[in-house]
This record gives structure tokens, C-alpha cells and sequence, in this order.
């Protein structure tokens, strides 16, 4: 019990270095430009969970002043994601935008084709 | 009145511009737009470097709310300086964008390069003015976003996959540095950058803390292509449009080493970073590869956009070069050679986009004599040269004396030798470009050009002069670089 407890206190870390891991592994092992964005957009949504998981007290409620309410919980970690949720978006927007023209201009959209092209140029 | 919310307004002005050119769709209205955008951004800069020299530091709250709640612009002489560096760089560049764009652009996607162009400035613009660790990972997307379209709209379809891997590096790096902050952000619970050294410096330096440094060095060293995350550097800068790779290469790794500078310096502090774990030798090893790596690989390019990009990965070597000798005098010549790279590679890649407008060709081949039928153009390439090599009377000499002057203030003589060692390799990369445009017979093509247009020459010419300017009487740009480096050494922003 004395090891496991750690890391259960901690479970919403693990998931959070889970979710990290498995994106960035993603935009690095897949040849395909979707997917390399999916993987992206899993990675940048698992920072989300970090800012918002120690945001979260126990017993705390939304910080609207009360006689009654004690203890709050942190408002700043959602709004800075409600940003990085925009600014993610906008990468993920712009990204399939490329792959789009990639894709018109060059017919495919696996990297490991689109070099063999560019090796054929040169 | 106005004169209170200058740090504000230079942000505002080119987000603006931004949105006008937008509106209009039209090439050349959209380039009026920009400059008139540009020019007074300059203006508002020099005002509020005014400002910072009279008055010592500005903080402006964002809307009123007071920091460390609120979001605070807060502006000395090391962030005065670089904003400076982008107004400056931005202003001088648009007489140049108009042909050059006209030529490069389909008519149709003028008004969107304008559009980039402005957003990337805000952008940068941005990141140096704030003092929020959040709010500058928001600018560090506004000005990456831009520059990944503005990397799109290049002539060839390999544009699209280098602005691709830019984009997935890019983001990468942009998300390291928010993992970092959001570790700051749970160690201490704020995001103001004075009130996040107040703070580390009363935390034990612990395993978080050293974690959530590590995350911020790497995150913004993918943008300021730190050796050997530069992969993405060289295929950005060749195949963007002329005037856009001038906008980049001068002003956006800057203001990334800028942004680190400031988090070593003022946020963890230059003695707390010394700990245990050997950041800064770590830094100073990776420079140190890339002064001599990327001169190296640069010496066998044949496409001149791209040697010029490895050169500048060289170049920003040095800068961190002096970031990780941490001594006042390193820490001026880093400064210095922010602001002096930022004409030299201007300069040079002007001249070499006049080349690619006159020939329609970037390679050293089809280069051939082109210094005998383009010799003004070819004149300035060579001023810039000289000052990339370190030449005494370019800008590159003053940049390369402070940071010898530093080796030797720390006993570190093998340094000294190095760093004289690997601009050596330079004098072969620009060697090479020169003998074949001066030397070489014209090829049948290249002798039927004439001299470029007098608007590409100007602004060419112009920061080619300020290489040599600055490098006879370094007063001006050294004296800032000093008293920005002493602003950051005096330890509290």
C-alpha cells in the first residue's frame, strides 16, 4: 500500500505524462500528415490537463464570494486553457489547411512518398 | 495621454494593419496599410525607448487591472532594444516587399502576405513587450501562425511541406514552453514575471523546478534553432518569399533568445540556474557545435538562401554563446550581436532575394558573375559578409570582440581561440558565394541582367551601411547592448 499510495495521489499526473507521451510518440512514428496532426493535438490537449487538475481543490466551489463558502477552488488554470484551447484550434485549423494544399499539389499525403518525389526532382 | 499607453500601442498598431490589409484584398493597398503600420510602430518604438532611457522602467497594466493579477507590458532597455531590433528591421524591409511581392505572389495572395507580415510583427513585438510568462506563449503563437503562412506562400510547392514541419516543430516547442510555465504556475501560482522571481527565489530549487526549467530551455530553444533543434530552420528561410525570409531571419530567432535571456536572468535568476545540473556548460557545449556544425554544413550548400540559413544557426550559436559565459561583458555582446546579426543577415538576404527577382534563381551556379551585372546589389552581399566572417569595421567585429573580450575575463583562452577559429569557416562559406559572383566569367543568361530596381537596392543598401555604420562607431549599439545587459544583471526586473 505504501508504494501504491504515491502514485494514486498522484493519478491525474500519470494520465497527463500518458496522454504527453503518446501524442509526441505519434507525431514522430506515423508517416501520415493527419495523423501527425491527431498526435499533435493529443499532446497539446494532454498540457491542458495539467494546468487543470491542481486547479481543482476538494470541497471548493467556483470563486463567487459567500459568507457560507469557505474554501475555492482556482478560476486561473480555465481561463488560461480557455486560451490554449483557441490557440490550439488555430494550429490544428491551420495544419490540416496545409495538408489540404499538400495533398492538391503532390497527390498524397504519407511524408515517406512525397520525398520520394522530391528525390525524383533532384 | 498617448505617451502612458505607447507599450500597448505597439502592439495594437501592427495587429490593426493586420486586420485592414485583411479587409482590403488588394496587393498594393494592403502594402500601404503595412507601411503606414510599420512607420508609426517605429515611431511609437522610439518614443518609448525614449521613455525607458529618461524614466528607467515602464509598467503598463492591461486594462487597468494591476499586476501580479492582471497582465503587465513592462519595458527596460534588453526588451526596449528588441523591439527596436523587429520596428526597425519591419520599416526598413517594406519598400523592398512591394516589388518584391508584386513579382513573388499570385495577385490574389498580396494582401494575405501583408496580412502575415503584420501579424508576425505584432506578434513578436509581443512577446518582448509583456511581462506575463502566459501572455508570451499567446504572442509566441500569433507571430508562429503567421510565419507558418507566411512560409506557405513561397513560389515552390516544397514551401507547403517546409511550412508542414515547421508547423509540427513549432508546436512542439511552443507546447514545451507552456508545460514549463504551468509547472512555475503550480510551483509558485503566478505568471507575472517579477512576481515569479520573487517567488523562485524563496523556493528550495527543487526536482519540479529544474524540470520545469528544462521544458522552458528546450521549448524555446526549437524557436530560437538552438543545435541541434534547427532541423526546421534552413527549409523555413529558402523557400519563403524573398521579404518574408528578411522579416524572419533578422528579427524572429532574436526575439526567441530574447525571451530565454529573460527567463535565465531575471525569472530563475543567473546564480540559481548554476545548481547541480550544468545548464549553462550544457549551452555553452551546444553553441559551441553549432558555430562550427552549421558554418560547416554551410560551406557545401549550393543554394545561397539556405547557406545563409545555416549561417544564421552559427550565428545564433554565438548569441547563446554569450547567454552561457553569464558575464556582464558576454551577456553585452550577445545583446550587441542580437541587434548587429539582425543588419547583416538583413542585408544579405535582401541582396540575395534583388538576385532571385533579377535571375529567378537562388543557386550558386546560375550565380555565376552576377556581381559584374548586378554590382551594387552583389556589393552589399559583400559588406554583410564581411561583417558574418567578423571583419574589424563590420558590426560582426564588434559582436566577436566583446564575446573574445569575455573568454579571457574568465581564463577561458581555448574559447577565445574557437570562437576566432569557427569565423574562419565563414570567410569559406561567403568565400565561395563571392568568387563565384565576382569572379566567375556571366554565363549567357546572367550577362543580359541589369542592376535591380532602385526600390529592392534601398533598403539592401541601407542596412548594408548600417553594417558598416555601427561597426566604425559602435557608441550607439553597444552603449544600449550595456545598459540592457546591466538591467539584466541588476538582478530584479
Amino acid at each position: 500500500m505504501e508504494v501504491i499510495q504515491p502514485i494514486l495521489a498522484h493519478f491525474n499526473h500519470w494520465i497527463t505524462i500518458f496522454l504527453l507521451v503518446a501524442g509526441l510518440y505519434v507525431v514522430v512514428a506515423r508517416g501520415n500528415m493527419i495523423k501527425k496532426l491527431i498526435g499533435l493535438s493529443l499532446f497539446q490537449t494532454s498540457v491542458y490537463l495539467l494546468y487543470i487538475s491542481p486547479g481543482k481543490i476538494f470541497g471548493g466551489t467556483a470563486p463567487i464570494i459567500d459568507d457560507k463558502i469557505e474554501v475555492y477552488s482556482n478560476p486561473l488554470p480555465h481561463v488560461l486553457i480557455l486560451t490554449a484551447i483557441v490557440v490550439g484550434v488555430a494550429t490544428l485549423a491551420l495544419g490540416l489547411g496545409l495538408v489540404v494544399r499538400i495533398n492538391e499539389v503532390y497527390g498524397t499525403i504519407e511524408e515517406d512518398e512525397i520525398f520520394t518525389q522530391e528525390d525524383d526532382e533532384e | 495621454m498617448i505617451a502612458h499607453h505607447l507599450p500597448v500601442i505597439i502592439v495594437l498598431v501592427p495587429l490593426f494593419g493586420a486586420l485592414l490589409s485583411a479587409l482590403t484584398k488588394r496587393g498594393a493597398v494592403a502594402w500601404g496599410i503595412a507601411l503606414i503600420a510599420t512607420v508609426l510602430t517605429l515611431a511609437a518604438t522610439i518614443g518609448l525607448l525614449g521613455h525607458v532611457l529618461h524614466d528607467g522602467v515602464i509598467s503598463y497594466e492591461i486594462g487597468g487591472w494591476a499586476p501580479p493579477i492582471g497582465i503587465e507590458y513592462r519595458v527596460d532597455m534588453a526588451n526596449a532594444l528588441v523591439i527596436l531590433i523587429v520596428a526597425t528591421i519591419a520599416t526598413v524591409i517594406m519598400p523592398y516587399a512591394r516589388v518584391s511581392v508584386a513579382k513573388e505572389l499570385a495577385a490574389d495572395q498580396q494582401a494575405w502576405f501583408y496580412t502575415m507580415y503584420m501579424l508576425c510583427v505584432a506578434g513578436l513585438i509581443g512577446i518582448a513587450v509583456t511581462g506575463d510568462a502566459f501572455n508570451a506563449f499567446v504572442f509566441l503563437e500569433v507571430s508562429s501562425l503567421a510565419t507558418y503562412t507566411m512560409i506557405a506562400l513561397g513560389q515552390s510547392r516544397r514551401s507547403l511541406l517546409s511550412a508542414y514541419q515547421y508547423l509540427i516543430m513549432g508546436t512542439i516547442g511552443a507546447t514545451f514552453y507552456i508545460i514549463g510555465i504551468g509547472l512555475l504556475l503550480t510551483i509558485t501560482g503566478t505568471l507575472n514575471f517579477v512576481d515569479l522571481a520573487a517567488r523562485i527565489a524563496v523556493t528550495p530549487y527543487d526536482r519540479a523546478m529544474l524540470t520545469a526549467l528544462a521544458f522552458i530551455t528546450v521549448g524555446i530553444g526549437l524557436k530560437l534553432a538552438l543545435f541541434p533543434l534547427h532541423v526546421w530552420l534552413p527549409n523555413a528561410y529558402a523557400r519563403a518569399p524573398s521579404t518574408g525570409t528578411a522579416l524572419l531571419a533578422s528579427t524572429a530567432t532574436k526575439v526567441a533568445v530574447y525571451l530565454l535571456i529573460r527567463v535565465y536572468f531575471n525569472v530563475f535568476g543567473i546564480s540559481n540556474i548554476v545548481g547541480d545540473v550544468p545548464v549553462l556548460e550544457l549551452l555553452l557545449v551546444l553553441s559551441i557545435a553549432a558555430m562550427f556544425f552549421a558554418s560547416f554544413v554551410a560551406v557545401f550548400e549550393k543554394n545561397v538562401k539556405r547557406l545563409l540559413a545555416y549561417s544564421s544557426v552559427a550565428q545564433v550559436g554565438y548569441m547563446i554563446l554569450g547567454l552561457s559565459m553569464a558575464t556582464s561583458t558576454a551577456l553585452t555582446g550577445t545583446l550587441v550581436h542580437l541587434a548587429n546579426h539582425a543588419m547583416m543577415k538583413g542585408a544579405a538576404f535582401l541582396a540575395i532575394g534583388a538576385v532571385s527577382y533579377q535571375l529567378g534563381s537562388v543557386s550558386l551556379e546560375r550565380m555565376k558573375g552576377i556581381g559584374r551585372v548586378m554590382p551594387v546589389t552583389m556589393g552589399c552581399f559583400v559588406v554583410a559578409g564581411l561583417s558574418l566572417i567578423g571583419v574589424p569595421g563590420t558590426v560582426g567585429f564588434i559582436s566577436k570582440y566583446y564575446l573574445v573580450v569575455a573568454a579571457f575575463e574568465k581564463g577561458w583562452w581555448w574559447l577565445a581561440f574557437m570562437i576566432v577559429a569557427s569565423s574562419l569557416i565563414a570567410v569559406f562559406y561567403v568565400g565561395r558565394v563571392v568568387e563565384v559572383a565576382w569572379f566567375a566569367e556571366p554565363s549567357k543568361e546572367a550577362a543580359k541582367l541589369k542592376e535591380a530596381p532602385l526600390s529592392l537596392l534601398l533598403p539592401t543598401v541601407a542596412l548594408a551601411a548600417a553594417c558598416v555604420f555601427f561597426g566604425v562607431d559602435a557608441s550607439l549599439t553597444a552603449g544600449l547592448a550595456e545598459a540592457a545587459a546591466n538591467a539584466l544583471f541588476g538582478g530584479s526586473l
